[in-house]
């Protein structure tokens, strides 16, 4: 055996040293088995290093919750509906991610999205609408553009990020507003998204085929991944997870995977029409957070986001090049909030000048914070923004159901931010050392 | 103090054998009207341990922030493996093979040990960190260096004890091919099995014929690890040599007063010129 794994003698022992080791190196890396693996994760999770398992859990009992109250709650159209709701949540989430792990806060993309979305619109209005991709691309570069301004801001004037972004918050409004009386001035400020294949990403839907295959595909597709890299280190005689525990894990995607697409696949039309399928959106979202995951954890600009958010000086004494990973995580941060724009235009079907862009960031940042990134940098994952962001959608429907409304949303999910807070801080005080 | 040494004592250790790995040659530093290094002349040694000693002041971190590249010595020469060496920047140091590891350290602790060796130069497969190289390297280098202790070279670094921390940094050094580390007092924060543990750091460094500066205020610390002492006062190199022709007390005169008469007895390894004061 080689120094990294230890041989349980008795349980007790076993439990001991899986304390000690709590410390946060990720049981796939030390465990020999799947027994020792569930040992060392539980150590990981008394230990504060919990991982998404308390943003699961914390989702399960809302849902249990409004289910109890409504049974309509776990209806297949409303979770499809809640499916196309919590898209542009879970995608504004993802782009504070890139901010807030370098330790910095981008608050002007509520509005900067939208601002991106109403140029999408505008280039697509009729007699004569634009390409759908160049409309499309336009509306991601705006947000990046406006984002990546306000990283430079930021960095060569050594401001906080905060007060900059603010800044680019009621900037972004006042643009906003702007613009509509510039491209729309007698729209009432509305502007609508005729049919298209923008507008089909949210209501349009994957045949039940298209779905599974995507599934099936997707599933496959990570399975060999683990397989292959697991492989590598093994060939170099490195601890590589127990085969058990990767299998579990591409059981548990398959199992998500059927779950969602038997969702979509069932119909949720009213009377006569038969709606089913996976909304496009779904497969929008898993391929962001599938690209976005893998530039912050398998690429140096990843790398060096985490370092930064971790110790700044350090990563300057390293010779990372501090100023230009945060101005490419800002404009990454827009280039996501322009997605979200999009996404967000598809959902309402226009895009309209008095949009909320201060709360509908708000919600990004909390869906991030409750998915476990730190407001101080160095933590967090995009897979947990977009569990926070369901969180967050999951509240909005649901209180919805219950015919509640924004009064009981915002106190919810102020409710809920605080609390996912207050659990991550309190686990982190376990933590053996720091 | 206006008045500069007449002689410095020439140490022994390295006269007639090969030329040093390092050598200073009348290092002088001004900050303004502030002399904080006079005159220093100081040979390093490779795989030797050399202690600069010296109390609050006394110039131990201008010098080696002058030997890291931070500052530019005003006067003398820095002499790196018989060639004079111009050290811009701490790049330009760290270039030549010459890392420092400060108090502080410098690690990220939200990255594991591999993450932090390789912080800054990480070799990449396909636009992909190439994880399994790094982590290869980085076990090979702790083993070469004996650390002790560490479960997993997959622990964030925040897990780790002040020891550990202080080998972490410093194997990233090495990784580096550093020829000389300079340690900052690397033994500050720690306790005693801490201590313990760097302390055989630095001596499996000298093993791998790396030399060491080791600035430290613990006098049985500097006793224990190294070869060489170097006693600084107010800018002046006041003695010089082995370890053994040193005793607690005779360093403490040394610091405190320049000359100490312990030493005396043996004149050809004390000063004549430690600074008078007037």
């Amino acid at each position: 055996m080689s120094t990294e794994v230890h041989e349980p003698p008795d349980a007790a022992e076993a439990d001991e040293i899986a304390a000690q080791t709590a410390a946060a190196a990720a049981p796939e890396v030390i465990a020999g088995s799947l027994g020792e693996y569930a040992r060392i994760w539980w150590a990981r999770v008394r230990g504060g290093e919990s991982g998404a398992l308390p943003i699961v859990l914390g989702l399960v009992v809302i849902v249990v919750y409004f289910q109890a109250r409504n049974s309509l709650f776990l209806s297949a159209g409303n979770l499809a509906n809640l499916m196309t709701q919590a898209a542009w949540i879970v995608m504004l989430g993802m782009a504070e991610v890139f901010v807030l792990l370098p330790g910095e806060i981008d608050l002007s993309i509520g509005f900067s999205s939208v601002i991106g979305a109403t140029f999408t619109v505008w280039l697509l209005q009729p007699p004569h609408p634009a390409p759908w991709p160049l409309a499309a691309l336009v509306g991601l570069a705006v947000p990046a553009v406006y984002s990546g301004i306000q990283g430079v801001i930021t960095t060569w004037l050594r401001l906080p990020s905060f007060v900059v972004t603010l800044g680019g918050l009621l900037m972004g409004e006042g643009l906003l507003l702007y613009l509509f009386n510039v491209f729309a001035p007698n729209s009432g400020g509305t502007m609508r998204l005729y049919p298209g294949v923008l507008y089909w990403i949210e209501a349009g839907a994957m045949s039940p085929l298209a779905g599974w295959v995507v599934m099936a595909a997707a599933v496959v597709l990570a399975g060999a991944l683990f397989v292959v890299r697991d492989g590598r280190r093994r060939a170099s005689k490195l601890a590589a997870p127990p085969a058990s525990v990767t299998a579990l894990k591409v059981a548990v995607m398959a199992v998500a995977g059927v779950v969602v697409v038997l969702i979509g696949d069932t119909n949720r039309g009213h009377f006569l029409t038969v709606v089913r399928g996976v909304p496009w959106v779904v497969l929008l979202v898993l391929v962001v957070l599938v690209a976005w995951s893998f530039l912050l954890g398998r690429t140096r600009f990843g790398r060096y986001v985490y370092a930064i958010g971790g110790n700044a000086e350090a990563a300057r004494r390293a010779g990372i090049d501090l100023s230009r990973i945060r101005v490419i995580a800002f404009t990454l941060c827009g280039l996501t909030a322009g997605i979200m724009g999009v996404i967000y235009a598809s959902y309402l079907g226009s895009v309209s000048d008095n949009v909320n862009g201060g709360q509908n960031v708000l919600y990004a940042v909390a869906a991030a914070v409750i998915g476990g990134t730190s407001l101080f940098g160095g933590r967090g994952r995009m897979l947990g923004a977009v569990l926070g962001g369901l969180i967050v959608a999951v509240i909005y429907n649901g209180l919805e159901l219950l015919g509640l409304g924004a009064d009981a949303q915002n106190m919810w999910t102020a409710a809920v931010l605080l609390a996912a807070v207050a659990v991550d801080t309190l686990a982190r005080r376990n933590r053996p050392s720091q | 103090m206006t008045d500069a040494p007449d002689g410095q004592m020439t140490d022994g250790a390295t006269a007639g054998q090969a030329q040093p790995l390092l050598r200073l040659a009348g290092i002088g530093k001004n900050f303004g009207p502030v002399r904080a290094l006079v005159g220093v002349d100081l040979d390093i040694p490779a795989g030797q341990v050399t202690a600069i000693v010296g109390d609050n002041g006394a110039g131990k971190s201008t010098l080696i922030k002058t030997i890291s590249g931070i500052w530019q010595q005003d006067h003398g020469e820095i002499i790196w493996q018989g060639r004079p060496v111009r050290l811009h920047s701490p790049k330009d140091a760290t270039d030549l093979g010459i890392a420092t590891v400060y108090q502080d350290l410098a690690l990220c602790d939200n990255l594991d040990i591999v993450a932090n060796m390789f912080l800054g130069r990480e070799p990449t497969r396909r636009w992909q960190l190439d994880e399994v190289e790094m982590e290869i390297a980085a076990k090979r280098t702790l083993a070469d260096l004996s650390v002790v202790s560490v479960r997993s070279v997959r622990q964030p670094v925040g897990s780790l004890s002040g020891g550990q921390r202080q080998a972490v940094a410093v194997a990233r050094a090495v990784m580096r091919k550093a020829q000389l580390v300079i340690l900052d007092e690397p033994t500050a924060a720690l306790g005693v099995t801490q201590t313990r543990v760097v302390l055989d750091l630095i001596t499996r460094l000298k093993s791998q014929d790396i030399a060491v500066i080791v600035i430290s205020h613990n006098l049985s610390d500097v006793m224990s690890v190294a070869d060489r002492l170097a006693v600084l006062r107010l800018g002046y190199l006041v003695a010089v040599g082995p370890k053994e022709r040193f005793d607690a007390e005779s360093v403490v005169d040394l610091m405190t007063t320049g000359t100490s008469r312990r030493l005396a007895a043996q004149p050809a390894e004390t000063s004549s010129g430690s600074p008078s004061e007037h």
